[in-house]
């Protein structure tokens, strides 16, 4: 696809490091594009399975179960990050 | 005046100056001792020492006291002219100026609480700096990768904001800078903690906190109202989010933060999206997306149809196919006229069939009649004087026929109807 069209702006395929709110825009981008219709066919399918990659992206971190919760240590002149057990039973 | 001044004394005994300031001071306090005395600030003058030099007075009357520096430290608010107090000390003599003086050692503010009084002076303080301008307030980033918590490790604050962010958004990971939350000190360690959340490497980073704290007495939740607390929050990097005890509950934290929240609970809330929400707008999305890429091949096919036409006006090829497929729907078009037409002569021809059937020869034979030829020509005999008396003849009756030889003729009185027409040559 040439230069400055407007498929060009399209970014590439996501990753599972590609932050939940990054792919949401991106989606939200596309969808735009889309709609906006000026896309090349060949363009607008290739958005279109963006779309999809990123959709699927952002409905499985939606759906992520496990909680990381971590308790900040001091750890030399520094600190770490630790998993957290949970709170303690006294108040 | 004169008159009324002793002729004689005893003996005349002669103070220095100080002698008798001290003696007046020995008095003092010795009968009087420690009290109470309440009055208004006035003249309030800080010395470079440390020490606070100021009047007490009321109506009528005004006393000098002093608040020195160590025991000036220890007071939660501030002395300032006006100021309504009550204040404990004890009576003495200033000698350099032979001024009544009051030893102040605890102030406590009239009509409200030294806290109280602290949060108020400090809130209009730091107002007054700015620091509480709605302008300084950052947004909150709307999908935090990792959130800091300042609180207690063993506070029902701690346990509130789990809940909450677990079921609101648990792929967000919360880090947790755990700090005592009351008592002397405790501001420090919520400074502390907030310092380190913030300098966190770039890979862990947060990029928002909470300050949570469960509700409590105006002294337990006296760290939250600090000045140390209220520099680190409005020093903070990240956007801080506070929730410092009930919804009740207004702390200087609260003021400086960047988003107040009534209690950890909506703290926590407040940072971690809802993600029924957000799976509401990602299948809104998808479905957006589906309908538009619809439509933008129902578009390219209707532009596609668009152009084969444009074509087949100027391509010979395209022509021709475009003739064979107008000359199929012809043809099919006229398959169907030829059944129809087919049909109705089918049953033209039955009707017709039926109407030869009773013109048919063999029927008139059936009813009695026969054709007779020549059996030398095939001529059809039709008159007697055809024939001579010899000539072999063939009958064609209605079922069979006969072969027969003339024995003579007779000429006829009338002529025989012709009952058949056939052809000659039959």
């Amino acid at each position: 696809m040439d230069e400055g069209s407007p498929s060009a702006k399209i970014p590439p395929a996501p990753t599972d490091e590609l932050p939940f709110e990054t792919a949401l825009t991106r989606l939200e981008g596309i969808v735009q594009a889309l709609e906006k219709g000026d896309l090349e066919l060949e363009a607008a399918l290739a958005a279109f399975e963006q779309g999809v990659a990123l959709s699927r992206h952002c409905a499985a971190q939606l759906e992520v179960a496990e909680r990381r919760i971590e308790v900040l240590v001091r750890e030399g002149a520094g600190f770490v990050a630790r998993p957290f057990a949970g709170p303690e039973d006294t108040d | 005046m004169t008159d009324f001044l002793p002729r004689t004394l005893p003996e005349r005994r002669i103070f220095t100056i100080a002698e008798l300031l001290a003696g007046v001071r020995a008095l003092l306090e010795e009968s009087m001792g420690r009290l109470w005395v309440a009055g208004e600030v006035s003249n309030l003058r800080r010395a470079s020492s440390g020490h606070l030099y100021f009047s007490l007075k009321d109506d009528t009357a005004q006393v000098r006291a002093v608040l020195f520096r160590a025991d000036a430290r220890r007071m939660p608010f501030e002395l300032e002219d006006g100021l309504e107090v009550i204040a404990l000390g004890e009576c003495s003599v200033y000698e350099a100026r032979g001024d009544l003086q009051l030893l102040v050692r605890h102030v406590e503010p009239r009509g409200r609480g030294a806290l109280q009084l602290a949060f108020e002076q400090l809130r209009a303080r730091l107002e007054r700096e700015g620091l509480f301008d709605p302008s300084r307030k950052r947004p909150l980033p709307a999908f935090p990768r990792r959130v800091g918590l300042v609180t207690s490790a063993s506070g029902a604050a701690l346990r509130d904001v789990i809940e909450v962010s677990g079921r609101r958004f648990p792929a967000t990971p919360l880090l947790l800078a755990p700090t005592r939350v009351q008592g002397d000190g405790a501001e420090h360690e919520i400074a502390a903690a907030l310092a380190a959340l913030a300098s966190l490497p770039r890979g862990h980073a947060v990029d928002v906190i909470l300050v949570v704290r469960g509700g409590g007495s105006l002294e337990d939740l006296q760290p939250f109202n600090t000045e140390v607390v209220a520099r680190a929050i409005a020093g903070c990097p990240v956007p801080v989010v506070s929730g410092v005890g009930h919804e009740t509950d207004l702390s200087i934290a609260d003021l400086v933060a960047d988003l107040r929240a009534p209690t950890p609970s909506v703290a926590a809330a407040a940072a971690f999206p809802d993600r029924a929400v957000l799976r509401d707008r990602c299948a809104r999305d998808l479905v957006r997306l589906c309908t538009a890429a619809e439509r933008v091949v129902e578009r390219a096919a209707a532009r596609l149809g668009q152009r084969s036409e444009a074509l087949a006006r100027v391509a010979p090829v395209a022509r021709v196919a475009a003739q064979r497929v107008r000359l199929e729907a012809l043809a099919r078009a006229l398959e169907r006229t030829a059944r129809r037409h087919a049909e109705r002569a089918r049953s033209q021809l039955a009707a017709v069939a039926g109407r030869l059937d009773s013109l048919s020869p063999l029927a008139v034979l059936a009813r009695g009649y026969a054709i007779v030829w020549n059996a030398n020509t095939r001529a059809i005999v039709r008159r007697a004087d055809e024939c001579a008396p010899g000539d072999r003849l063939r009958v064609r009756l209605g079922e069979g026929e006969l072969a027969a030889t003339v024995e003579n003729t007779r000429e006829p009185a009338r002529p025989w109807r012709r009952v058949l027409s056939l052809p000659e040559n039959r």
